[in-house]
């Protein structure tokens, strides 16, 4: 193992880079910024090459105490790895999103950018629950003036919508933080992971968390900030949001309330299982009807993030594999199609679904990229939406059939709301001369989506590079939760079965039956 | 590399260069590419499948590539070769090659061709791994595939309204029935550990007698199991409450209707029935579901079938129709001769659509039969072509000395139905009975309409439109001619479209008689070698069914073809009395049992005011307005910063709160 402190380095490099950005003017800010993400880029693959699967718990630790037991402590395990190559992977693509749509303040909209990646891999790699605490809510910051500086007309109550809700979570959290480290004795994270609290003080220190992570999420019905938030973001400032920010919350749930309180997320998991279903329900039908793009997408997030939930709440390997590669999954899709919406907005100024229709015939290669991302949205096998998707619904089925059913309906509304979507823009005749005169992709377009189709594939036909790294990490949070796996609505029975069946079973022992 | 990798990946890599290099590579490499794979993987294909044919094929399995691995459950990208994988390889690689040759033709005038063609050849590619699936998931994979490529493809001509609400109908209609299948997936491994399908049927026998939990109650396991699956192929297979997508997909081009519509793609669902037969074979409640829904399918498309006037409609109908019976046979226990009606099937519906469309070809795009007529002379070998898919989709034919292709697998179909003496088999049979006689009569009701009596084209927009047309370019001036032509010359299809059609009527004609020994005779359970679940008892009972039950297919196809006759030919008026006799069962049918428009008032239109309430009144009149707009309100209220709150100091003000949160943490910790 390399003793250069890698993880430090990847949160020095976009800061020295938003330094440098606020200072410069457009045209050299923008190549700073590519040029910060890119070098993070490559460390977050020198991290994946170097990183030991199966080997350590906990690698690329840091440690330096700061003051009075507040700690600079970093690590990573499998988990926090995968989150941080997706956001190191996303950023230089949210650079080039930004390259010719961003005009005013572009030093300030670089260094927010950048400054928030800093803070995202933080989030990911911080091992002290205070240093975890401020680099998450610290990450609202940039985000905040993000929507609120180079937003859309509605942008100031977006981002006062977006910061009311996660800082109304964020204070509870903060509070059960303090009771966890009194109650402890340490502010770390791993210890805390295997500290049992008390079974009464788990619940309360379970909402407590629980209000910070299902906004984060967002679970219905705490998710209305999300739609309003996407819209009003620039382009890049969505991608981001639903590729990375979204995805704290589901990382929130594994690394705190899992397996620090896994009684607790027993007891509350009816209630968890009870929000998702309704959100894949609700939201899905909403998204139906929406005529503006980007809130489509948004509400289909929604959607999706609720099938994380329910995988993480299942509570079985499968479940808990499964919304891992779904978060992944739907960082890389959700992340691809707000950037297929901002190619167009780009060039026609507006995300009404009305004013598009026909685009296959003057941008073929954009229809084909929108395809595969909406095709991946929808979960078709080979594309990354399916594996995570397939795994976290068989996850949950071996809990309860009930919510399996119902989460297990999003596979064809998400496929009506999407197609319809599709159809709208994409088929269909062309209507509107100015949407019919826009030309196809351009190369800095087809460098943005290349990679993420790319990354679609790949995860769709070989799930393995993102399951390996986290396999060892999943079954520890596993054992973790054993006691708090509900029975199961499932129960096979050998029934009445007559004497030669039985003779049948035995020498071929059912899986339900043991 | 062995011939099962060429065959599965070489449509797909044609596809992919097609498919990109559209048209900087140029119309005909495009064709050149894809026909030429899927030319090379139906050789390779018969390669394979000829060993089992004589008897001695080795099941074999081809590993590729591992897919998931999650705790206990594993599956991998792997190609599986058996009995059932050989025929269906045939069936597929066969009449996937012959329509891309006659698409050669038939869509010689499009500008889109390599997108076209690399559609065709992405869903071969995506029908095979479905065939060579050797778990659950990779056939989930596979039937997902084809479900793209088929919304693809109805939706080819996108510009189209109708065509792209086709497409999208398709595909949702379809993921009703993934549902279940998925759903079936998840209890399958729940119950046996694996989704491995080798696995499953080994182990299946062992369910008998236990129960499982599903939606609160307890069930027979093999039960729930059988039905979640058979869900799937409910939608897949276009089965009665499923079915509305599939005469709508008749939006895509013809060839796109004959391989998918016809001879591949819905027969995946037979297919999957019959794969996992010794699965469904443990529950004769799931058996006895799939019987009734495959009679019930089989009398209402039939029914519907008998009054369409669209030329591709009824031979969807008709389509839809023999998958019932394909299904009630294998709910009967006769997989073997559910998979022989496939098979014959699927040569002669191509035969029939590809016809179709060669008529379609000659008439200017003009599909309704009520202005057609007269066509025989016209284009000939259409004509003997669909000539010989009617006799074959019939089942004309003489035990013991030759038959067309319908008439040995269909007669199969309702003996085994018959001999199998349960209440259920005898209403299949009754049904399959029932419906033979509506398929001769709309079968021989489309050849009359479209090739005998008297040319009926000066109905036709499209007709009058080509000879319009025709008239813009000379300036001679001539009459409309009076005789119902309008002055139209239809003229018969090119040689690409002719050679698929005869060696597709050659198949039509001889299918039957030189495969039925392999499939269904006695010793045909050394041919399945254990890939589906062959009953020789079965096959016993239907040697020794009463002489009427043997004959009552061929009286009913001899009375549909008189009151065919009767109708169509000597007496004109007749249709239009019944029609006026019987004026709201006929308004019943014409309208398909007004599924869509149950469904539409059922479930598209509350889907629609469902989310608009939920988006008006929930998310912005509830949550937004008691919560966010709500807290806004309080804080303004108390604070008496209003202005503030609107003047777009807002942020400013957040950064505020945070950085004095953050500096309350760092002071209490350093207390």
């Amino acid at each position: 193992m390399s003793h250069v402190p890698i993880l430090t380095l990847m949160l020095i490099v976009p800061l020295i880079g938003a330094v440098f950005s606020l200072m410069a003017g457009r045209e050299t800010a923008r190549v700073i910024a590519l040029a910060a993400t890119l070098i993070d880029l490559a460390l977050g693959l020198v991290l994946w090459a170097q990183y030991d699967v199966g080997g350590a718990q906990w690698q690329f630790q840091e440690h330096a105490d700061v003051f009075a037991g507040f700690a600079w402590k970093l690590g990573i395990d499998g988990i926090a790895l995968t989150l941080i190559a997706l956001t190191v992977f996303l950023m230089p693509i949210c650079i080039g999103a930004s390259w010719n749509a961003i005009e005013k303040r572009a030093g300030e909209y670089y260094a927010a950018f950048l400054f928030m990646e800093t803070l995202m891999i933080g989030v990911f790699a911080a091992q002290d629950v205070f240093l975890f605490y401020i680099l998450f809510e610290a990450g609202l910051i940039p985000m905040y003036l993000i929507i609120g500086i180079w937003g859309g007309a509605e942008r100031i109550y977006a981002s006062y919508k977006f910061f009311l809700y996660t800082l109304f979570g964020s204070v509870l959290m903060l509070i059960a933080m303090f009771w966890m480290a009194n109650a402890a004795g340490t502010t770390d994270i791993p210890t805390l992971m295997q500290y049992d609290f008390a079974p009464a003080a788990q619940n309360w220190l379970f909402l407590a968390f629980f209000a910070s992570f299902a906004v984060k999420m967002p679970m219905w019905p705490v998710h209305t900030w999300l739609p309003d938030a996407h819209v009003q973001a620039p382009t890049a400032g969505s991608v981001i949001l639903a590729g990375v920010l979204l995805k704290m919350g589901g990382y929130g749930f594994i690394r705190f309330s899992l397996p620090m309180f896994p009684l607790a997320s027993a007891h509350f998991a009816p209630l968890v299982w009870g929000l998702s279903i309704a959100a894949v329900v609700i939201t899905s039908l909403i998204a139906l009807v929406q005529t503006d793009m980007k809130k489509l997408i948004a509400y289909s997030s929604v959607a999706h993030m609720a099938i994380v939930t329910v995988g993480l709440f299942a509570f079985n390997r499968q479940g808990l594999e499964g919304s891992m590669v779904v978060m992944i999954s739907h960082g890389v899709v959700s992340g691809a199609l707000f950037l297929a919406v901002g190619v167009i907005y780009d060039r026609l100024h507006t995300r009404e679904i009305a004013r598009y229709g026909g685009l296959a015939i003057n941008m073929p290669h954009y229809a084909l990229f929108f395809l595969l991302f909406t095709m991946a949205s929808i979960g078709l096998p080979g594309t990354s939406g399916f594996v995570g998707e397939f795994l976290a619904l068989l996850g949950i089925y071996q809990a309860s059939s009930w919510i399996a059913l119902v989460a297990t309906t999003g596979i064809i509304l998400g496929a009506a709301y999407m197609l319809y979507l599709y159809a709208r823009v994409v088929f269909g005749d062309q209507r509107h001369a100015d949407a019919a005169a826009l030309p196809d992709l351009d190369a800095r377009e087809w460098a943005m989506m290349l990679p993420l189709a790319a990354a679609v594939l790949a995860i769709g036909v070989y799930p393995e590079a993102v399951l390996a790294p986290i396999r060892k990490d999943i079954g520890t949070l596993e054992a973790r939760v054993a006691l708090a796996r509900p029975r199961g609505d499932g129960q096979v029975t050998t029934g009445a079965a007559p004497a030669p069946v039985v003779a049948a079973l035995t020498a071929a022992p059912l899986k339900g039956m043991k | 590399m062995s011939a099962i990798v060429i065959i599965v990946f070489a449509p797909l890599i044609a596809a992919i260069i097609a498919g990109l290099g559209n048209k900087r590579l140029g119309l005909v490499p495009a064709k050149l590419i894809t026909t030429g794979a899927l030319v090379l993987a139906c050789g390779l294909s018969w390669g394979v499948f000829i060993p089992f044919w004589a008897g001695h094929g080795v099941t074999s399995e081809t590993a590729l590539l591992t897919w998931v691995a999650s705790g206990d459950l594993r599956f991998d990208w792997s190609l599986r070769v058996d009995t059932l994988t050989a025929v269906m390889l045939v069936v597929v690689t066969s009449v996937s090659a012959l329509v891309h040759v006659y698409s050669w033709g038939y869509m010689d005038e499009e500008p889109d061709q390599p997108r076209f063609f690399a559609y065709l050849s992405l869903f071969t590619f995506a029908m095979l791994m479905l065939v060579t699936a050797g778990n659950l998931v990779q056939m989930f994979f596979g039937w997902e595939g084809v479900g793209l490529a088929s919304y693809l493809l109805i939706g080819f001509w996108f510009r189209k309204p109708s065509a792209r609400a086709a497409a999208i109908k398709a595909f949702v209609v379809n993921r009703v029935g993934d549902l279940g299948f998925m759903l079936g997936i998840f209890g399958v491994f729940l119950v046996f550990g694996t989704v491995s399908i080798p696995q499953i049927l080994h182990d299946a026998p062992g369910l008998a007698g236990s129960t499982i939990g599903f939606l609160g109650q307890r069930w027979d396991t093999a039960t729930v199991l059988c039905v979640l699956l058979f869900i799937g192929a409910m939608g897949k297979s276009a089965q009665l409450g499923l079915h509305t997508w599939l005469p709508d997909a008749m939006e895509g081009p013809t060839p796109v209707s004959a391989l998918i519509h016809a001879a591949t793609m819905v027969t995946a669902g037979v297919f999957m029935v019959c794969r996992l037969s010794p699965l469904f074979e443990q529950s004769p409640a799931a058996l006895a579901f799939v019987t009734v829904i495959g009679a019930a399918t089989c009398l209402f498309a039939a029914t519907v079938g008998t009054t369409q006037t669209d030329i591709k409609r009824v031979i969807a109908y008709s389509t839809c129709s023999q998958l019932g019976y394909m299904f009630f046979a294998a709910g009967v226990g006769a997989y073997g001769a559910a998979m022989f009606h496939l098979f014959t099937h699927a040569f002669f519906k191509a035969l029939l659509f590809l016809g179709a469309g060669s008529v379609i070809h000659a008439m200017h795009h003009e599909q309704d039969m009520r202005h057609y007529g007269g066509l025989a002379r016209k284009i000939p070998w259409t004509f003997a072509a669909m000539l010989a898919g009617t006799l074959a989709i019939t089942g004309v034919g003489i035990d013991d000395v030759f038959g067309f292709a319908g008439f040995y697998s269909k007669d199969a179909i309702l003996e085994a139905a018959y001999a199998r003496g349960t209440g259920v088999g005898q209403f299949a049979f009754a049904i399959g009975i029932f419906a033979a006689l509506l398929t001769s009569f709309y079968s021989w009701r489309l050849i009359y309409l479209t090739f005998s009596g008297k040319p009926r084209w000066d109905g036709s927009d499209h007709i009058r439109h080509a000879v319009h047309h025709d008239h813009a370019q000379d300036d001679h001036g001539h009459d409309h001619a009076h005789d119902g032509t309008l002055g139209y010359h239809p003229h018969e299809s090119p040689l690409s479209m002719l050679v698929p059609l005869a060696v597709l009527a050659s198949g039509a004609v001889l299918a039957g008689f030189v495969f039925a020994p392999a499939f269904l005779s006695e010793g045909a359970g050394v041919f399945w070698n254990g890939a589906l679940v062959f009953d020789e008892s079965l096959l016993h009972a239907m040697h020794h069914v009463p002489e009427w039950v043997k004959l009552a297919p061929a009286g009913v196809m001899l009375t549909g073809l008189a009151i065919a006759t009767y109708a169509y030919v000597f007496n004109p008026a007749f249709p239009g009395a019944v029609v006026a006799r019987i004026g709201p069962l006929y308004r019943f049918l014409l309208n398909k049992w007004y599924f869509d428009e149950l469904y539409a008032a059922l479930f598209v239109r509350p889907a629609f005011a469902l989310g608009r309430v939920l988006w008006q009144w929930g998310d912005i009149g509830l949550i937004d307005r008691f919560g966010p707009n709500g807290a806004a309100w309080v804080v303004a209220r108390a604070s008496r910063g209003a202005v503030r709150f609107q003047s777009g100091y807002l942020y400013s003000y957040a950064l505020v709160m945070l950085v004095g949160l953050v500096g309350a943490i760092s002071w209490v910790i350093a207390r």
